[in-house]
């Protein structure tokens, strides 16, 4: 791969050099195998005519003319826009806080901020109905005292208010890596102007940080719009994604009205994608021209900061209180109906303790896996959408990103349908290496890891790979010394997203999981959760599940930065 | 990144070469049934048989049967273990299910008015269960609620918005119980009874076990749910009640060996241990609280357990009809879903102006207006198909996929719930006019 580099680069190159066609091909591949086939051998069905098969749209014209599907995507419409304005009061006042002022514990808000896009299935939901539901402590206490109840998690707003507890670290992780990724001297160059306080940030910072909160926001909004846990978890079924796993988990694998939903999902999802690409359309958010620089910080005064303390501390309360609950949760004997639990025990740690072991190696194992290879997709399409002009490139991007909208069970069942007559040598199926379930992770992760690998190529200036080809360094050698280092913010942001959300996945995992010996954390957690004995055990094994994902997001967190530090790159 | 790669490629390299299970001492099985039940089973039946491991696959009813379906073709199960009887008369009719003749003999034929096995030897009961009521009794104090004893009690002004079920749609259990009250009470007065009593539910869960959830933690005061639910929770400690109403019936949890099962010899062992006296004595386990087949076996269980053999209740159950059960699954769990789960909020918000025109009557009596509400109960009650449309081919039809042009569901669907939504509107302003008159 020797370019002639003396000659003028063009702005946006690509088509010079045989690379990247290879690797879009490669990709492409890789995506066609992994999510386009196996989602299709199942959606199809939503195009054919009961009895014949013949093609037909007669079941999309059912859909548009059917009152509870209507309510339901006008329903998830709502949920999915207040969600965001929801989560962004959560996240914004942290990110800004916490990247933008010299205060203490920056490290510690980012970690726990984190931490609720790590809710274990299922106890999540037991852990936040005892707290905030009808009959949970803060309503019994609310009711002994002032004769009344809050319908915190209850009807169409119960499910906004979770999803937002839920989702908001989605926009606080990508605003904060944006944040930290303008460049210094923008900010240095506005101050020169005049410009101070808020009106820095609204006209100069947070525009700057636009790539970073949009993608977070959309990611909220599009995983909003597709997801089915919580609002089945609090009983709420007239919304899409709900509508869509109910009918093709009950009525069947041959109700086309199943897949027609799956197939709304995944127009909605993309356009949503597409709709915020479009903001960024004819605009430059590169600032990073010298390798980086971050905003400086500032000092804050007393009582800003005391403000600043109250704030975060309410956000966090907020936020943590489902994961309060699910530790005393995990300690409790008996927890009904009263505030708190009746008496407390370590005996549940101690009977997950002998099982947990295999889950933990299982999840940590799948869960990293699935992470790098999305990363390392991730990295490559957000290179060629944005710096190549390959034919065809948007579709990449579109198609990855529609895998947000694959229900779980649908994949589980395509991989199935698709892999499971390929035979290993030893006369089994395919499906039955673990390896399958790893890649189911990695499809339904892959949209997180891309949308945050997207966000930190387009704060990067394309002036600086241009400089290290004029000083003539190759292609790949420009990907690898300079556009790589200079992402990995992003790249790690999208890691963490794509690990930790991966680690407690279960709607695949249940069709692919061929003996326990390969199960997964989330999958264990599930037996648990089936029986009135094993609620306190399935806690336990929460607790450790989230401990597990913080302790590796910090672990991986500190190595970054130390090697960042080793190629010169900490500032 | 490279560090992350390495480390990762090392783990599953390490991972792949990992030795394999010896193939003929390992048992497959896929159930419904949670650890607290299995794992005792497993470690009682591990140590009576050593050499044979059982590997236990946990899904729930619907995808074991959809995932068994999807792998036929390169079969890696022996054991479906599970408790809804029409999951196995549904895998036998895909003949996904193989003969066997167990060897212990001597146990009754029926529990209740319920044929434990398959009289053509496919599958074979091994646990008893009935449905009724659980409660939590803190919640039941803290509201003043009386206990109930039966499926119209639930139907009473002081239960609105304390009781909760699973849909049938999603529980097979929820499903037999529906179907228990509709061949019980008949077709018309059954969905009366149901929807009288849908319009006190608080919620609609989705998955068997949110129900007895739910009342376990005190969410919701009561929920219709199978009896081990209610029981294996006092076990565990939970302050919960349990009431078999009248019109009820036992039916048996199954097990069958899976056609083409790789290790046939070792799933029939299986079989043979859950059936035998020490595989039955099992199911009285805190945790597990299952009814065992085996009457003998009753001896050894602590004061109060119920015995379908012998305790007077059990024997006026009635008989439940599996095969008309069987033929209109789709539609009733359909009916369910249009005309109360979606309907709900409607269906609810009717049902409180009886329950409030209901009592001012009782305080000063209206004759016209105890017409109207009367003409409000039964348009609430009023259905869109009758029992035979209802398993006509017609219209089951609609619900199998079937291979000649018809209705399709998404329609008929759509007719139904319009139907309801027209109905609760009408009743509802039956409702006003005699609240009205009642003042």
């Amino acid at each position: 791969m020797t370019v002639a580099l003396s000659e003028a680069l063009p702005r946006r190159r690509g088509l010079g050099s045989p690379g990247p066609a290879v690797v879009a091909i490669l990709i492409a591949v890789f995506l066609a195998l992994f999510l386009i086939i196996p989602t299709a051998s199942v959606v199809y069905v939503a195009f054919t005519e009961r009895g014949t098969g013949a093609f037909t749209l007669v079941n999309i014209q059912d859909f548009f003319a059917n009152d509870l599907f209507m309510r339901s995507l006008w329903n998830s419409f709502y949920v999915s826009t207040l969600t965001v304005v929801l989560a962004s009061v959560f996240a914004l006042p942290l990110a800004y806080i916490t990247t933008r002022f010299d205060f203490r514990g920056s490290a510690i808000i980012q970690t726990l901020g984190f931490l609720p896009l790590i809710m274990p299935p299922f106890v999540g939901a037991v852990a936040m109905q005892l707290l905030f539901g009808r009959n949970g402590s803060i309503n019994l206490l609310l009711y002994d005292w002032f004769g009344l109840r809050v319908p915190f998690m209850e009807g169409l707003n119960g499910v906004i208010f979770v999803q937002a507890i839920h989702y908001f670290p989605f926009i606080l992780i990508n605003l904060s890596a944006a944040l930290r990724n303008i460049d210094r001297s923008m900010e240095e160059a506005a101050q020169n102007l005049g410009s101070s306080g808020i009106r820095l940030f609204r006209r100069i910072v947070f525009p700057l940080a636009m790539p970073g909160y949009i993608a977070g926001a959309s990611l909220v909004f599009v995983k909003v719009f597709d997801d089915l846990a919580t609002p089945l978890l609090l009983n709420v079924k007239d919304m899409l994604a709900p509508q869509a796993y109910l009918r093709v988990t009950s009525i069947g694998i041959t109700d086309p009205m199943g897949y027609v939903i799956a197939v709304i999902l995944i127009v909605v999802s993309v356009a949503a994608m597409w709709i915020s690409a479009l903001a960024f359309r004819g605009r430059d958010y590169a600032t990073t021209q010298r390798g980086g620089g971050g905003l400086a910080r500032r000092r804050m005064r007393p009582l800003e900061k005391l403000l600043a303390y109250a704030v975060v501390l309410v956000i966090l309360a907020l936020v943590l209180a489902p994961h309060v609950a699910l530790t005393l949760l995990s300690f409790a004997t008996i927890w009904s109906f009263s505030p708190l639990p009746d008496a407390f025990t370590t005996a549940h740690y101690e009977r997950v303790f002998s099982d947990s072991f295999l889950y933990i190696k299982n999840t940590l194992l799948y869960a990293s896996l699935a992470g790098v290879i999305d990363v390392v997709l991730g990295t490559a399409i957000a290179y060629l959408v944005l710096r190549t002009k390959l034919v065809g490139r948007q579709w990449l991007d579109w198609a990855a990103t529609a895998a947000l909208a694959v229900p779980g069970v649908v994949l589980g069942i395509g991989y199935l349908r698709t892999f499971y007559g390929v035979q290993l040598p030893n006369g089994a199926p395919l499906t039955s290496l673990w390896l399958v379930i790893v890649l189911a992770l990695a499809i339904r992760r892959l949209p997180y890891a891309l949308r945050a690998c997207f966000a930190a190529l387009q704060q990067i200036s394309i002036a600086l790979e241009e400089a290290a080809q004029n000083v003539g360094a190759t292609p790949t050698r420009t990907v690898r010394r300079v556009v790589v280092p200079l992402m990995m913010g992003g790249i790690l942001a999208g890691f963490v997203t794509s690990f930790a959300t991966a680690a407690v996945e279960l709607s695949a995992a249940l069709m692919l999981v061929q003996t326990n010996s390969d199960a997964p954390l989330a999958y264990g957690l599930y037996v648990f959760m089936q029986s009135a004995a094993g609620r306190g055990p399935g806690a336990a094994l929460g607790v450790i599940a989230v401990l597990l994902v913080a302790a590796c997001t910090v672990l991986s967190q500190i190595i970054i930065a130390r090697s960042q530090k080793n190629t010169g790159m900490s500032q | 990144m490279n560090r992350f790669v390495l480390l990762a490629a090392a783990l599953a390299t390490s991972a792949m070469f990992a030795p394999a299970h010896a193939q003929n001492s390992r048992v497959a099985i896929t159930t419904s049934f949670s650890k607290d039940v299995t794992d005792p089973i497993k470690a009682s039946f591990e140590k009576a048989n050593p050499g044979i491991t059982l590997d236990i696959q946990n899904r729930n009813t619907n995808a074991g049967v959809k995932y068994l379906e999807e792998t036929r073709s390169n079969n890696q199960l022996d054991i479906f273990w599970a408790s809804a009887p029409d999951a196995f008369e549904v895998l036998k009719d895909k003949d996904l299910l193989q003969k066997y003749e167990p060897t212990v003999k001597g146990l009754p034929d029926k529990v209740g008015a319920y044929p434990i096995n398959d009289p053509d030897g496919f599958y074979f009961g091994f646990a008893a269960s009935g449905y009724g009521i659980m409660w939590n009794t803190r919640y039941a104090e803290a509201n003043d609620l009386p206990d109930p004893k039966d499926w119209q009690d639930l139907a009473k002004p002081a239960y609105f918005d304390h009781v909760a079920i699973a849909s049938p749609a999603r529980s097979g259990t929820t499903h037999l119980t529906v179907e228990t009250i509709l061949q019980g009470e008949g077709w018309n007065e059954g969905w009366r009874t149901l929807k009288e009593v849908a319009g006190n539910f608080q919620t609609i869960t989705e998955r068997s076990f949110g129900v007895p959830e739910a009342v376990n933690s005190g969410q919701v005061g009561y929920g219709i749910v199978i009896d081990f639910f209610a029981f294996s929770a006092q076990g565990a400690g939970f302050p919960v009640k349990f009431v078999y109403p009248t019109v009820t019936t036992v039916v048996p949890a199954n097990v069958g060996i899976v056609a083409n099962a790789p290790n046939k010899e070792g799933a029939a062992t299986f079989v043979d241990y859950l059936l035998s006296s020490e595989g039955q004595k099992v199911l009285l386990e805190p945790t597990i609280r299952r009814l065992p087949i085996n009457p003998a076996v009753y001896a050894d269980a602590p004061d109060g357990y119920p015995n379908p053999f012998k305790d007077p209740q059990f024997s006026s159950m009635m008989m439940f009809d599996v095969d008309k059960s069987g033929a209109r699954t789709a539609v009733v769990d359909t009916l369910f879903d249009q005309l109360i789960s979606f309907q709900l909020d409607n269906l609810k918000e009717v049902t409180k102006a009886i329950h409030e025109a209901e009592a001012a009557l009782d305080k000063a009596d209206n004759p016209q207006a105890r017409a109207l509400i009367k003409e409000a109960r039964d348009m609430i009650a009023s259905m869109p198909v009758t029992e035979e449309q209802a398993s006509s081919a017609e219209i089951t039809g609609a619900f199998t996929g079937a291979k000649e042009k018809g209705a399709r569901q998404a329609e008929l669907e759509q007719q139904w719930a319009t139907f309801a939504r027209d109905n609760y509107a009408k009743a509802k302003a039956k409702v006003d006019e005699a609240a009205k008159l009642a003042r």
